[in-house]
């Protein structure tokens, strides 16, 4: 117990930090896999090859890989940004792969009737994807989309291996303090799971209140 | 393609067809000019140079990449074969007629399903010591993924042994098998035949993780990039080594997703392997 409160504001600014990269890298990679997914559906050839070699590509690369990348050889190659930024970068480019899948996945459960009845009024690709299929996708799309961010959240993790800013740096911190490691990182543990629950359970409610329909 | 996704455009016509050449062009262009400027900056940083890629020639460092690979394939085949087995004992955990038995699987499922696998790996690595108790990095990647891996299996094998139809189990109980007769010669092996491909799929995600060795300074291939690339005498070449890795890495992960759609389209033109819906399926995340 100490260890917690003796550090408390170290421990709740990481893990503000945590929730700050999660909800940024969320909302870039759910835009990014939206578009994604778009590109993957779309009446062109050259977007759908593009989709799908992006997918394919990012979602057998290790995420360790990618952060790789943008932790030690963005700098070198392009230019200086804080590893925060880059953190939020690599963890959208890689969750954004996910998302489009599960976006691509929920399009199809839409049944064919409605984007038949959509064009038979008249509408082009992108209004019967974006006024029709889309919203009623959301319904089937929640679920497994809730899962792909709690994996995010729990990936925010792979960032503090190259830097310190969030919640799985919080045991060095401690540990230059001369305090357990084996403790602090318990803690961490800890708020990952209070963190993680929650969204487990709204998965399951979402599971089971939308899943009825149809 | 799947059918669906044909459904939601109509056959071009003349205009839809010159709008949709346009927006190809347009994607075209714009990949092309995101690899150009990664090419450019890449030249124009001496990454391409040859001094950059004299390293590939030397034995030694051949022979530390390769180093590298086999310590990756051995932490995905220990972690793979330990998380399979971990995976069943907890799906028949699940599975029980015991309760606390039910309860304590499902408590375990759901915790090592929660906390990230880098932080169990530090636990593991950097926390066990302040106790007196010292792991191998090896050792400490190789149970990190054991425990986080076998949890989610586990969710897996108890989705497909839910989705044998009840039949199955009830015939074998009326021939007079026990439990675990039932379990054994009856219900696993239909589950595991109609669970493989998304097995394998979690064995692809079991392999990235196992890239969350570098974290603990396990001696995998990142790691030996990053190594080799900090290395003054071969120019540092940090940039040139870790495009070799990512090509290994990448083909290594592509060659196993490869091995589970096959699967897939194996057992789905098999009807004799049950079908299960895909949201039963865990989160390849």
């Amino acid at each position: 117990m100490d260890v917690l409160f003796g550090n408390l504001s170290e421990y709740l600014t990481r893990f503000g930090g945590t929730i700050g990269l999660f909800v940024l890298s969320a909302i870039a990679s759910l835009i990014l896999g939206v578009i994604l997914a778009a590109m993957r559906v779309s009446p062109v050839p050259a977007m759908r090859a593009v989709g799908t070699g992006y997918v394919t590509l990012l979602r057998n690369t290790p995420l360790t890989l990618v952060l790789f990348f943008f932790a030690l050889g963005f700098t070198k190659l392009f230019f200086y940004l804080p590893f925060f930024l880059l953190a939020v970068i690599g963890l959208s480019l890689y969750t954004a792969a996910f998302v489009c899948e599960v976006v691509r996945g929920g399009i199809s459960t839409v049944p064919a009737g409605q984007s038949e009845a959509a064009r038979a009024l008249g509408l082009g690709f992108s209004q019967t994807l974006s006024l029709v299929v889309l919203p009623q996708a959301v319904r089937s799309v929640m679920p497994p989309l809730t899962s792909v961010q709690i994996a995010l959240l729990k990936n925010t993790t792979v960032a503090a291996g190259f830097s310190v800013f969030e919640a799985g740096g919080f045991y060095r911190a401690v540990n230059e303090q001369g305090g357990s490691t084996l403790v602090a990182l318990l803690w961490v543990a800890v708020g990952f799971i209070i963190l993680v629950i929650p969204l487990t359970v709204l998965q399951r409610r979402l599971e089971k209140r939308w899943s009825v329909a149809r | 393609m799947s059918a669906p996704t044909a459904v939601l455009f109509d056959v071009p016509g003349p205009r839809a067809k010159a709008r949709n050449t346009v927006a190809g062009v347009v994607t075209l262009v714009f990949v092309a000019a995101l690899v150009g400027v990664i090419i450019w900056r890449l030249a124009a940083t001496g990454q391409l140079d040859a001094r950059a890629w004299e390293w590939i020639l030397y034995e030694n460092v051949q022979l530390a990449l390769l180093d590298g690979l086999v310590n990756t394939l051995r932490a995905f085949a220990s972690g793979a074969v330990l998380a399979l087995v971990l995976g069943a004992l907890l799906a028949l955990g699940r599975l029980s007629d015991h309760r606390w038995l039910r309860t304590l699987s499902s408590w375990f499922v759901e915790l090592f399903r929660a906390v990230p696998l880098v932080v169990l790996m530090f636990l593991f690595y950097y926390g066990l010591p302040s106790v007196g108790i010292t792991v191998s990095t090896y050792a400490a990647v190789v149970l990190g993924l054991t425990l986080y891996n076998g949890a989610v299996l586990a969710e897996v094998f108890r989705a497909g042994v839910l989705a044998v139809p009840r039949g199955q189990s009830e015939a074998a109980y009326a021939l007079g098998l026990r439990k675990s007769g039932v379990m054994r010669f009856v219900l696993l092996p239909q589950a595991v035949r109609s669970m493989l491909p998304a097995i394998v799929s979690q064995l692809v995600v079991l392999l990235k993780d196992s890239a969350l060795g570098f974290l603990i300074t396990y001696p995998e291939l990142l790691f030996q990039a990053q190594f080799l690339g900090s290395n003054a005498t071969l120019g540092s070449p940090l940039i040139p080594v870790a495009m070799v890795v990512a090509v290994i890495y990448i083909a290594l992960c592509l060659l196993l997703s490869w091995l589970a759609s096959w699967l897939e389209a194996r057992s789905r033109r098999n009807p004799a392997v049950l079908t299960v819906a895909p949201t039963e399926r865990a989160d390849a995340t």
